[in-house]
């Protein structure tokens, strides 16, 4: 997917003007937030839980090498065959030639962050392949022709009417059917494809890198019908999601699950290890794995953005921030949106591009509350504000401001003077002890919507030297 | 005891009335307040916004100003935590960070100083059930842990707490946040503000006086009843 954070601005302009968004945003993160809430309260060791899972994924990142062999050698051990990607277009490549390889005509493709991440979509329909997403969310989507807004409910900024007239317009379901009307139609259009398609796409939760197995969380089934129905099976995965042994694997899937959708477990949970074998039934009779790194081996060499790979896509932080809730994800211009993605972004794409993200969050902290892993997302979008001012990046008047503030911040007479200074031509602008007009310098864009009390007349300092202080 | 009051620049400045009624709380609790000479901003606004050497520069003056005090007490969650949260990071001489890390466990929110310090709930004020609702400044909640102390002083007052759906979430000031993305900002404070109307209370309070500036700014526009106060201000005026 390209991006377009440097457009966040008009982005946010135009998501905050759109109400139909923004009440189907707010309706979806409260409702995934509150059962978040519930599912962990539920759970008394949830924090020693995130604990370990923040520990265990801190360690395997510091010594990634050895585990990706590891994982790499158990994986092919059990007959899967690895490919390397560097880069979103080495990924493309690398799928685009195994279904030419294999002579494929029809894909069908679970939810993956990451093949919206490199657009494979693109890719497989410019070499004449019909690709078919079987997500519910991501079908829908694809009916639209529209992308995912949220990590984990990527129809998340659609409201259930707006989908029955698509499925009205592009299926020709009544216009005002129900949520189990049109769930029903999909299944009907996606089992025909599960069953005729030669090749599954899938990501990858998490990769153990004891038994060479994949994990997939899910709820809808279709993972299973995608990796197992095809004679093919291609997971996509980034190089960050190995974790180092099976047993480890439950209390990650008891944070995953909780912080996503507030389920003790999902429907499905798929343990992968290895193609089909001669005594199986059913399976895929090849599977392939392409490891990509897109900007990842960057981020792990940053040893302040390294915590950000810990990552495990619950969507946690998107549900809990209140800037994510008030825009939606699109805003963000790329397929990690919110504080993740404002965290994320800079590192895959580079700062100079994405760097109004980091800025767009009044930091309150509420996504390092909630992350699974124990991501310190609030110091590291600060980590990306410091590197902005190291780069030059902000804006001069911004620059200016500051430095003149902290420069009378440790000179006191002379932020006396210019406190008295500031508060007097307040004063004279002020009307019933506010400012309000929208075109005063600076506090304009403040004063939009919002008036700004005057300052007082007396500062508290000068009331306390001119009596306070001798009150008893 | 004595404490030295830091009086933070916002509350210096707009909304000297918070620190005139956390100072006469304190003293009728039996505290000595001093309010040392010199004292200007914590540096929070360079710290967030990225700049790390004025933010440290501005740190090392406050180290300089409260240099000889036990206690220093704030009327702002806010603050308290960047002292406390921020200070020790911001120097690598080991001078210097011990004096930031003495100074950020000693400073202390000023509803936090009164329950945990002098171990008071009852300030003996007589609020008569007035209908508060109690907005959780963000760096006060998740930086520092407070929580109970500004609403155990206001039950313990005889106010009726009325928590407001999402108490926890932001007002969406968040300092430049709130210039820099001003609708964004503005939107979060209606979302707010729609939660704070649905509790009937009379009076919207806070420990922080940013928080409560973004949100009656916001109410101006939009119109409401309730009436927002800090709450010392809400406190010492069930003294006087």
């Amino acid at each position: 997917m390209k991006p377009t954070t440097e457009r966040f601005l008009t982005h946010t302009e135009q998501a905050l003007q759109n109400a139909e968004l923004r009440g189907a945003v707010q309706r979806g993160t409260a409702s995934l937030a509150q059962r978040r809430h519930e599912a962990v309260t539920d759970r008394p060791d949830f924090e020693e839980l995130r604990e370990w899972c923040a520990t265990v994924k801190a360690h395997t990142l510091d010594h990634l090498d050895r585990y990706l062999e590891q994982f790499i050698a158990s994986f092919e051990g059990r007959g899967g065959q690895v490919h390397f990607a560097a880069d979103h277009r080495e990924a493309r490549n690398v799928v685009a030639e195994l279904c030419q390889g294999y002579g494929v005509r029809r894909v069908v493709k679970a939810k993956s962050m990451l093949s919206e991440e490199i657009g494979l979509n693109e890719t497989l329909q410019g070499i004449g392949l019909e690709v078919i997403e079987t997500d519910l969310g991501e079908y829908i989507l694809q009916l639209a022709n529209d992308f995912p807004s949220h990590i984990v409910a990527p129809v998340v900024h659609k409201t259930k009417e707006q989908i029955a007239r698509l499925f009205h317009d592009k299926l020709g379901t009544p216009g005002d059917a129900t949520p189990e009307v049109l769930a029903a139609r999909a299944r009907a259009i996606l089992r025909e494809a599960f069953l005729t398609a030669e090749l599954g796409i899938s990501g990858v939760n998490f990769a153990i890198a004891e038994t060479g197995s994949l994990v997939l969380v899910e709820n809808e089934g279709n993972i299973r019908l995608t990796t197992s129905a095809p004679r093919v099976h291609v997971a996509l995965m980034g190089l960050e999601k190995v974790i180092p042994r099976l047993s480890d694997l439950p209390a990650f899937l008891a944070v995953l699950t909780r912080s996503a959708t507030g389920q003790k477990i999902t429907s499905y949970v798929s343990v992968i290890s290895g193609p089909k074998r001669r005594a199986d039934t059913d399976g895929p009779e090849v599977l392939h794995l392409v490891i990509v790194d897109n900007g990842r081996s960057a981020v792990l060499a940053d040893p302040k953005l390294r915590d950000a790979l810990r990552c495990i896509r619950c969507g946690a932080c998107l549900n809990s921030c209140p800037v994510y809730q008030q825009i939606g994800g699109h805003a963000y211009g790329w397929v990690y949106p919110g504080p993740i993605g404002a965290v994320l972004d800079p590192g895959l794409l580079g700062l100079k591009s994405t760097k109004l993200l980091p800025q767009a969050s009044s930091l309150c902290g509420a996504c390092g509350e909630v992350c699974p892993v124990k991501i310190p997302l609030p110091e590291l979008l600060i980590e990306h504000r410091r590197r902005s001012v190291e780069q030059g990046l902000t804006a001069t008047g911004e620059r200016l401001a500051i430095g003149a503030f902290s420069f009378l911040a440790q000179r006191p007479a002379l932020w006396g003077g210019a406190t008295v200074l500031g508060r007097g031509l307040s004063q004279l602008l002020s009307h019933q002890g506010y400012l309000s007009g929208s075109w005063l310098p600076a506090l304009g864009a403040w004063l939009k919507e919002r008036d700004f009390p005057a300052p007082a007349k007396r500062s508290f300092q000068q009331r306390w030297r001119e009596g306070l202080r001798d009150e008893k | 005891m004595r404490v030295a009051l830091f009086v933070t620049c916002l509350a210096d400045q707009l909304f000297p009335e918070v620190a005139v009624a956390a100072v006469k709380l304190l003293r009728r609790l039996g505290v000595e307040v001093t309010v040392p000479d010199g004292q200007t901003c914590c540096g929070q606004p360079a710290y967030n916004a990225g700049y790390q050497q004025q933010a440290r520069e501005i740190a090392a003056h406050h180290l300089a100003v409260f240099a000889q005090a036990d206690y220093v007490v704030l009327p702002s969650g806010s603050c308290t935590a960047m002292v406390a949260c921020h200070y020790p990071e911001l120097f690598d001489e080991p001078g210097q960070r011990s004096e930031a890390e003495r100074l950020a466990t000693r400073s202390y929110e000023l509803c936090t100083f009164i329950t945990q310090v002098l171990g008071v709930s009852d300030v003996g004020a007589d609020l008569n059930g007035l209908r508060v609702t109690f907005h959780d400044n963000c760096h006060a909640l998740r930086g520092v842990g407070i929580s109970e102390a500004p609403r155990k002083l206001l039950r313990a007052a005889g106010a009726e707490l009325i928590e407001a759906d999402g108490h926890d979430v932001c007002c969406g000031f968040g300092g430049l946040f709130s210039v820099k993305f001003p609708d964004v900002s503005a939107a979060m404070a209606r979302t707010k503000l729609a939660g704070i109307a649905a509790t009937g209370a009379t009076v919207l309070t806070s420990t922080d006086a940013g928080c409560l500036m973004q949100l009656q700014g916001a109410l101006r526009r939009q119109g409401g009843s309730v009436r927002v106060q800090h709450v010392a201000e809400v406190l010492w005026q069930g003294v006087a």
